[in-house]
């Protein structure tokens, strides 16, 4: 107990140090306007590929999916941000939002998740389809494909630091609680999970309606970030994106996911220029890396403190 | 109303074509073959380059067009799905996923992103009988469309080569067993698949008059659902899966939900998902440890 007590005390020194750093940076000016705006994307691609992960890699399921439920979650925040332009209408907007995406989950992933094979992944594509076509047409309210312009400021890097933080601590808590190993145990193996006991289509329900919130929930943020939201923005290249990082980072490795997302932000910033080169090189790696190292390129392995001290002592 | 019948058996036609390649490679590797609906896209690109810069006829551009993707559905087998046939399933899907994406944007890349017209070779002639009216093309898309289906159900139930496809899906390891080469058999399906695919887009491109490097992603989804509406795997399940949806979409259109059908399509899909799993012509299969 005290050991955990230990290591927690000293992540949170380590997100305090991380935090100062960066207020330290933006405020003798390192860090400008760009730069923090490269920052805010990444730490929203953070989330997005921290909530695929949790269902790709570690329950075992495809969704295909992501932008769509992104896509509920920055409408929320447009449509409400635009019609009071207060934090509190910004955080119910994107209750409301994950909420919202939870529910479309829900609705989907009970039907689909109870069968074998990959149906998931076609059946939240068209999910995401189905909520584009639908905003495209919502006339008044989504403002078509025209999209919505001039959403409030909401988003600040430390907003979006602080949502880093809560998500990730979120899904690393619920993976380490009884239904996060069942989660583990059904990707591991679905028949034998099943034979111990574990409802594997509850497990996978839990972990996709979680992975879908977090989306809505990072859209939320992107709406505030970007300032407006056009349909075409959540297509399915969008959730390719996210899918890039999950998979570079390693299926089932939060520890990859993040490195990966701070790399290729980085990465992007150099390529911005090189757009439809872009996806060419993205795509062929994406191809390598599966059939080199199928689990991505950290696998499974992540960074722990725990065993980093455990490790020391036993020296 | 007959009209759109007429219209909807068009279009079905085009969708069964491409569903056949789906439900094919599904049937035999289990793979959803997200780079399908691109490389019906290469068809098109294949048979407009033919018509246009070596003023080829149409049918034998469409019979090279066919080679050509067949063999590029056997070079994107050998080269990124064979390596991963004993990996997981999510990786294999993230690895068509990644060939889609380079053919697509490879495309962009070495043709640019705009539409471009496809060469009208073929005269259109409408022939207006009673209430209906069918152009010269919307026939042909239909008689090509068929003949192939027709060829391909001779294939695949009355040759050697079929008989070993059927086998491989059933059991690939007691097919191996049996003196088939599985490796074979599974790129002559892609061959067959590709070529299919191959020919819708030059159809396609034809009919619509337009071709561009992303036409191949709605129409590859909607050729997937209809191979999950006719029982995936079942090849006479993806035909018929084809026409339905073709007809689907034009009703719907004629009753004024043009913005909505594709929404219609996929909305099928999680219907089908959610009643009956294994398609209108399939069977469930109870799982075996």
């Amino acid at each position: 107990m005290k050991k955990n007590l230990r290591v927690n005390l000293i992540w949170a020194g380590i997100l305090i140090v991380i935090y100062a750093l960066l207020s330290l940076l933006v405020s003798i000016g390192i860090l400008n306007l760009f730069y923090i705006q490269i920052l805010e994307q990444i730490g929203i691609n953070i989330i997005l590929a921290v909530g695929l992960n949790l269902i790709v890699g570690f329950s075992g399921q495809f969704s295909l999916g992501h932008a769509g439920f992104m896509a509920i979650g920055a409408y929320a925040a447009a449509i409400l941000g635009q019609q009071s332009p207060t934090y509190g209408a910004f955080f119910g907007a994107m209750i409301l939002g994950a909420v919202l995406a939870g529910a479309v989950a829900l609705v989907v992933g009970i039907p689909t998740l109870r069968l074998k094979g990959d149906y998931l992944a076609i059946a939240t594509l068209g999910v995401s389809e189905i909520i584009r076509i639908l905003i495209v047409n919502g006339d008044s309210l989504t403002n078509g494909a025209a999209g919505i312009l001039g959403i409030p400021a909401f988003t600040t890097w430390q907003l979006v630091y602080l949502f880093v933080v809560i998500t990730t601590i979120f899904t690393l808590n619920f993976l380490r609680s009884p239904m996060g190993r069942a989660t583990l145990a059904v990707r591991e193996d679905e028949i034998a999970a099943e034979s111990m006991g574990v409802n594997t289509t509850k497990v996978k329900v839990i972990a996709f309606v979680f992975g879908a919130m977090t989306a809505a929930i990072a859209g939320s943020l992107q709406a505030g970030f970007i300032g407006s939201v056009v349909p075409k923005d959540y297509s399915f290249t969008n959730t390719i994106n996210v899918l890039i990082i999950v998979v570079f980072g390693g299926l089932g490795s939060m520890t990859g996911t993040i490195l990966a997302a701070i790399v290729l932000g980085i990465l992007n910033m150099v390529l911005q220029d090189f757009s439809s080169i872009r996806m060419i090189i993205y795509s062929l790696a994406l191809i390598l890396v599966m059939i080199f190292r199928p689990g991505g390129l950290l696998g499974t392995w992540e960074f722990s403190l725990k065993k980093l001290l455990n490790k020391k002592e036993a020296n | 109303m007959l009209q759109q019948l007429v219209n909807g058996l068009i279009l079905g036609s085009v969708y069964a074509l491409l569903a056949l390649g789906y439900t094919m490679v599904y049937g035999i590797i289990k793979l959803i073959n997200f780079a399908h609906g691109d490389i019906y896209m290469m068809g098109a690109f294949m048979g407009y380059f033919l018509i246009n810069s070596l003023q080829l006829n149409f049918f034998l551009a469409l019979i090279l067009a066919m080679g050509g993707t067949a063999l590029l559905g056997v070079l994107i087998e050998y080269l990124a799905y064979r390596p991963l046939r004993n990996s997981t399933r999510i990786a294999a899907l993230i690895t068509a996923i990644g060939v889609s994406f380079l053919l697509e944007y490879g495309m962009v890349f070495f043709v640019g992103a705009n539409t471009r017209p496809f060469p009208q070779v073929i005269q259109t002639v409408r022939y207006t009988l009673g209430p209906i009216s069918v152009s010269n093309i919307q026939l042909m898309i239909l008689g090509i469309s068929i003949v192939l289906m027709l060829a391909l159900q001779f294939i695949v139930q009355k040759t050697k080569m079929g008989k070993a496809m059927r086998a491989v899906s059933v059991d690939s390891d007691a097919a191996q067993l049996m003196g088939i080469n599985v490796n074979r058999t599974i790129s002559f399906t892609f061959a067959l698949g590709s070529a299919l695919a191959g020919a819708a887009g030059v159809l396609i491109a034809l009919y619509y008059n337009s071709l561009e490097p992303l036409m191949g992603l709605t129409p590859g989804i909607k050729s997937f659902v209809a191979a999950v509406l006719g029982g995936i795997g079942i090849i006479p399940g993806a035909a018929l899966g084809g026409f339905v949806i073709g007809l689907l979409e034009t009703f719907a259109t004629a009753i004024g939900l043009s913005d909505f059908r594709d929404a219609i399509v996929y909305a099928i899909l999680i219907v089908i998902l959610l009643i009956r799993p294994a398609g209108l012509l399939g069977k469930n299969v109870k799982e075996k440890v």
